[in-house]
């Protein structure tokens, strides 16, 4: 394959991965309440819309809510597991990692459904907090892949000169081990938080329409008839997308992070 | 620090919390919807917890059937699509500086946490009438007048490559990131030709990670639920909105309890098939 044709493709990929995005910043910024590209007239009303509007002001609070705690949630489960697998490579921490990861290989309707299963059996549907809990166990996988990760890049030297100058395990934690972990825990968080705020199927089947979030409230307006509104959730959406993973790409190790997102595969 | 073993309570004082978690909020869901699936339905939407195996029966309807050969077919053509495209794409990406490898990641991912509503409507708004590609084409004189592609099979498949594309490239791009460039270079060397290369070095020595890519991606794509509603028609719908469907507008709790359980019988079955077939497949190049 010569560079010219590489190029070609990559341009070809590059222009179908793009075009919906660039026809919807167009039609976000269309002067009147009609989806048209290009645009007929320029103007921001339909994102000032989506920060003023009682209908989109309250599904952004639920999903920054949601997104926010949920993913607090999962941080706090994965990392005592993932600590705990470093240190002690037993079976039964091995039998809960799988299960940490298993939400992840499982197509999302299958466990939508056990929550639903569960919350309308404990009497919590609709409520947020059944959708915050979810949420934090359905992307758990997340935060336990970045820090396990994060753990197995540690240097096991550093750890035994703490422990030979006299650290005890409480010490080598805080003053060694956590801070090398940190960026892993901030990339699993982001990672977990950018999801959360675009899942919909266990959002939808735990609450129905009771805890509206963006993605629910954007299915529902496009059956009812579209507005630009809804092209200009979605580019905020890219945006902040776009940020979180171009800081973590700037400060972190994407590749690194990224080559071993699938730690079977060697 | 890996040999030691774990000794009394105060040293598994960390797995506590995440047990408990798991197993409440993760294994008890599972448990109660087995449970479910067993149970009698009342009219009303309640049901009863006794041991019958009705709901499993009710299954072998016609249109079930249909649904789930649907869905597993769109699922296993779309991940096809995705590795064929996806894995040329990954090589070049990783034989890229640095720098650019950064850049493409953080586009990828990008790409990839688009919630299905916005690939959706982006897709269906990119195939109407009067926002889309064929007012483009109208425009370039190529054709007489703009035209809608969606609803329609193609416009599903499109959408749903569309979400998958990103994952496939996630999926890959560790197996090849960490391929040897010396192997390439050594049969550049030896005078082959850079597709023969790419063919016979690149994609032979990774062809057990493509199976488990398109594994991973068909399972992806067996998820896909919004999509079948917004891009496709009807008789397109998939099996994840069947089963929501049951769930939420019928009431019927048991049946879709029933269907889920048996769906995700059949992806893990497929998946330890297709694995098998990989494995099978080095043992014979050995």
């Amino acid at each position: 394959m010569n560079k010219t044709s590489r190029n070609i493709f990559l341009g070809l990929v590059i222009f179908i991965l793009i075009s919906p995005l660039v026809i919807v910043s167009g039609v976000s910024l269309n002067a009147k309440k009609r989806l048209f590209f290009p645009p007929e007239g320029l103007s921001l009303r339909w994102y000032v819309e989506l920060l003023s509007e009682r209908d989109w002001l309250i599904p952004v609070q639920n999903s920054l809510t949601v997104a926010v705690s949920s993913s607090l949630i999962a941080l706090s489960i994965a990392l005592p597991l993932a600590y705990f697998l470093w240190r002690y490579r037993v079976f039964y921490a091995r039998v809960l990692f799988t299960l940490g990861i298993s939400p992840f290989i499982l197509p999302p309707v299958i466990t939508a459904l056990g929550f639903l299963s569960f919350w309308a059996t404990v009497g919590l549907y609709g409520n947020i907090l059944a959708t915050i809990i979810s949420h934090s166990i359905f992307f758990v996988t997340l935060p336990l892949v970045t820090i396990s990760l994060g753990f197995e890049s540690i240097d096991h030297e550093i750890v035994e000169a703490a422990e030979t100058m006299g650290a005890n395990s409480r010490m080598v934690f805080r003053s060694v081990v956590f801070p090398m972990v940190r960026p892993y825990m901030i990339s699993g968080y982001a990672f977990a938080f950018v999801l959360s705020l675009n899942e919909y199927i266990v959002a939808y089947m735990v609450a129905g329409f009771t805890v509206e979030t963006l993605p629910i409230k954007i299915f529902n307006s496009l059956r009812y008839g579209y507005t630009p509104v809804m092209a200009a959730v979605t580019v905020v959406f890219v945006l902040m997308a776009a940020v979180v993973f171009g800081l973590i790409g700037w400060f972190g190790d994407l590749p690194k992070l990224l080559g071993a997102l699938n730690p079977d595969e060697k | 620090m890996t040999a030691e073993k774990p000794r009394g309570i105060r040293a598994h004082l960390p797995l506590f919390y995440p047990a408990l978690m798991l197993a409440i909020f993760f294994i008890l869901p599972f448990g109660i919807m087995v449970a479910i699936s067993f149970s009698q339905r009342q009219p009303g939407g309640f049901y009863i917890p006794v041991f019958d195996i009705g709901n499993y029966k009710n299954l072998y309807t016609a249109l079930f059937a249909r649904v789930l050969g649907f869905s597993l077919f769109i699922a296993g053509l779309s991940a096809a699509l995705c590795v064929l495209i996806g894995f040329p794409f990954t090589y070049f990406i990783a034989c890229m500086k640095r720098r650019a490898q950064v850049a493409w990641l953080v586009f990828l991912m990008s790409v990839l946490s688009l919630s299905e509503v916005i690939i959706g409507f982006t897709w269906s708004l990119l195939l109407s009438r009067t926002a889309g590609l064929s007012n483009l084409l109208v425009f370039f004189g190529l054709m007489e007048q703009p035209v809608s592609w969606s609803p329609g099979f193609a416009a599903l498949l499109l959408g749903i490559c569309y979400l998958a594309f990103p994952y496939t490239v996630l999926v890959l791009y560790p197996p090849l990131s960490r391929l040897d460039p010396a192997l390439p270079e050594a049969a550049r060397t030896l005078g082959s030709s850079p597709i023969r290369t790419f063919f016979t070095v690149v994609v032979g020595s990774l062809r057990n990670a493509i199976v488990t890519a398109f594994v991973l991606v068909f399972v992806f794509t067996l998820g896909a639920y919004l999509l079948p509603q917004i891009l496709g028609r009807p008789q397109h719908w998939t099996l994840s909105v069947l089963i929501t469907d049951q769930a939420i507008y019928q009431s019927n709790l048991p049946l879709s309890a029933a269907m889920a359980i048996f769906f995700m019988m059949v992806s893990l079955m497929l998946v330890v098939l297709l694995m098998i077939i990989g494995k099978a497949k080095r043992i014979e190049t050995i």
